[in-house]
């Protein structure tokens, strides 16, 4: 009891708070996590409990304690690739180093090291593409939503095609990206994997719909008034545009975004598994084809790191839109 | 009139509805003269707001037109400025970045940079809103709001000053502390305005003529009557005067005896008795309603 009162001592060592209002804001805080903190344990014990009843042909179905331990092997094996890297990298800089002690003209190599990629190395490899090809699904998406806002023409030109391609699944535009990719990406010096690009397109063409949509409707509902003051001002088109059409639609925008990042996460493990790019949809392909004993367990790792992650790139949109949005009031959720 | 700055002339407009056209006004004749301030007064959806709306180039007209300094009105520009019942000033923009928005679109070559920030501040001063510059409009009480938006038209210095029921959305405090920062603007800057109200007192006390319009559909000029009160008006002062009585008086016998509107007459009256808010606000949205149908 004395660390905590510690902690709500400052420098001066006066106390912050007083034990009543240690009690309060521990209760307070109680409360706050305590439905949460109950789901989760009901969960687990049922996960638990059925999980012990399942027998697959690659032994027990993983329980949470499984999956735990899996999660440490994997932090285990990610440590050990860093480990033999940076050996790598230090005989290498000791041979060249020799080298020229010997012959200061020699002729010295720098490889990088290629190691086998860890769980942790196709996690960022997930987070790159996915951003890359949100990033482009982005740059189209705004702009021709606000086109499909402010002109009605637009609209009724562009809308059959955006209804028509957006039930469409990633899985059906995979085939036809991987062979456009192939034909007509041709470089000698890539700058970019074809299996890369092949994933992050597929994620553009899945998460565009959600952010033309969301902007167009955002764009179309700018209060009346406003838009005449604009036209009271003359304001010309660009004016227009930035100074009342964007700030009105910004929420809509962010709806649109939040929900385009969604659908790009959920897509890229698909397309990742099929294209064969690095990443957390090939890691669980390769676990499945492993199949070890300890295959479910990784798997089952990846399927809450996959979560997780999706669940944080949703607040992070958030907390760049409380950034970016002007009504600071507003309750984002 | 002889020297008539803003004509209207036999406006008429019809908007298109599923079955039949819709026609809201026919034959609106005003002539107005330079510095002049006219009111329009009339039940709710007699078409005062499209009057309005039309001589703003919001709205076009289906036949006959707008003279404004002898050119025809076509389209909305700056020299016609509106002030808008609800404010409309951009919530994400500071007071003074409002009004900085119209002064740049007005001045921008015929003004310095220093010359137009203290434009700027000089009209926000005008209103009595100088204290508040760098506040968002989020962070203002309605009536500040009202008097930005105020600043905001007079700062593009307009020929004509529209204003759509200005003071509606406000309490009676802060209304009658607006009418007279209007009228003490009004006094110093002689601009011409148009006002549409519902307040019969308000008509009265700011106007020099009051345009009194029929119901619609197809309404049409009523009657006009001229206020010849001598200014600086006071509002405590007049609101024993005969002469004030009298006027305040056509002003209702036209709307209650000649115009009768069984579904909009209690409107009205609960307005002129010094409404609540809460009847005031169901007025407007009959009003926006009308004018929401209507467009």
């Amino acid at each position: 009891m004395t660390e905590i009162a510690a902690i709500f001592r400052n420098e001066k060592g006066k106390i912050l708070f007083a034990p009543s209002q240690l009690i309060l804001l521990l209760r307070h805080l109680g409360k706050a996590l305590a439905l949460p903190f109950a789901g989760i344990v009901i969960f687990l014990m049922l996960w638990q409990g059925v999980a012990n009843n399942i027998t697959t042909s690659l032994g027990q179905f993983p329980g949470p304690v499984q999956v735990w331990d899996s999660s440490k092997s994997l932090v285990a094996e990610h440590q050990r690739e860093r480990e033999r890297e940076a050996a790598f990298y230090q005989r290498q800089e000791d041979r060249n180093a020799e080298k020229l002690a010997k012959d200061p003209l020699a002729d010295v190599k720098i490889r990088p090291y290629t190691g086998k990629a860890t769980f942790f190395d196709q996690i960022l490899t997930s987070l790159y593409t996915v951003s890359f090809g949100f990033l482009v699904a982005s740059i189209i998406a705004i702009p021709l939503g606000i086109a499909c806002g402010l002109s009605e023409k637009v609209y009724q030109s562009v809308n059959p095609i955006i209804q028509t391609f957006k039930p469409v699944s990633p899985l059906a535009w995979l085939p036809l990206v991987t062979i456009l990719v192939s034909a007509l990406y041709v470089s000698d010096d890539p700058m970019f994997e074809k299996s890369f690009l092949t994933s992050a397109f597929t994620v553009t063409l899945c998460c565009l719909w959600p952010t033309v949509i969301n902007t167009t409707v955002g764009v179309t509902s700018i209060d009346r008034d406003l838009i005449n003051v604009s036209r009271v001002l003359q304001l010309p088109s660009l004016v227009h545009v930035r100074s009342i059409v964007i700030p009105s639609a910004i929420p809509m925008i962010f709806t649109g975004l939040r929900l385009s990042l969604a659908t790009g996460w959920m897509v890229l493990i698909a397309a990742e598994m099929l294209a064969q790019n690095p990443g957390l949809g090939k890691f669980i392909w390769d676990e499945f084809q492993n199949g070890s004993s300890d295959s479910l367990g990784r798997i089952m790792v990846a399927v809450l790191a996959i979560g997780l992650i999706g669940f944080s790139l949703d607040r992070l949109m958030l907390a760049i839109q409380g950034r970016i949005s002007w009504d600071k009031q507003a309750i984002l959720r | 009139m002889k020297n008539s700055y803003l004509e209207i002339s036999h406006v008429g407009i019809e908007f298109p509805t599923d079955d039949k056209p819709f026609r809201a006004l026919q034959a609106v004749d005003i002539s107005i003269a330079k510095g002049e301030f006219i009111s329009l007064i009339g039940h709710s959806g007699c078409g005062k707001s499209t009057v309005l709306n039309i001589v703003a180039g919001l709205y076009e007209a289906t036949e006959g037109g707008v003279i404004l300094e002898g050119k025809e009105v076509d389209k909305p520009g700056p020299d016609r400025a509106v002030v808008f019942q609800n404010h409309a000033l951009l919530p994400w923009l500071t007071v003074y970045q409002n009004v900085e928005l119209a002064v740049k679109r007005v001045f921008k070559k015929t003004k310095s940079k220093a010359e137009m920030h203290d434009w700027i501040e000089h009209n926000l001063s005008l209103v009595h809103m100088d204290h508040a510059l760098h506040k968002l409009p989020g962070e203002i009480s309605g009536g500040m709001k009202q008097r930005v938006g105020i600043a905001r038209c007079l700062a593009m210095q307009p020929k004509v000053l529209l204003m759509d029921e200005p003071f509606g959305a406000l309490d009676a405090l802060t209304r009658a502390h607006l009418q007279d920062s209007l009228m003490e603007i009004q006094s110093q800057l002689g601009n011409t305005v148009i006002m549409i109200t519902h307040d019969v007192d308000e008509a009265v006390l700011l106007s020099d003529r009051i345009v009194m319009m029929t119901n619609g559909p197809s309404a049409t000029v009523g009657e006009i009557l001229e206020v010849k009160l001598a200014r600086p008006r006071d509002r405590l002062a007049l609101a024993e005067d005969p002469e004030f009585i009298h006027y305040r008086q056509q002003v209702l016998r036209f709307l209650y005896e000649k115009q009768k509107n069984p579904a909009a007459a209690q409107e009205v009256k609960a307005e002129v008795n010094q409404s609540t808010d809460a009847q005031q606000a169901m007025s407007q949205d009959d009003d926006s309603a009308a004018k929401h149908e209507a467009a």
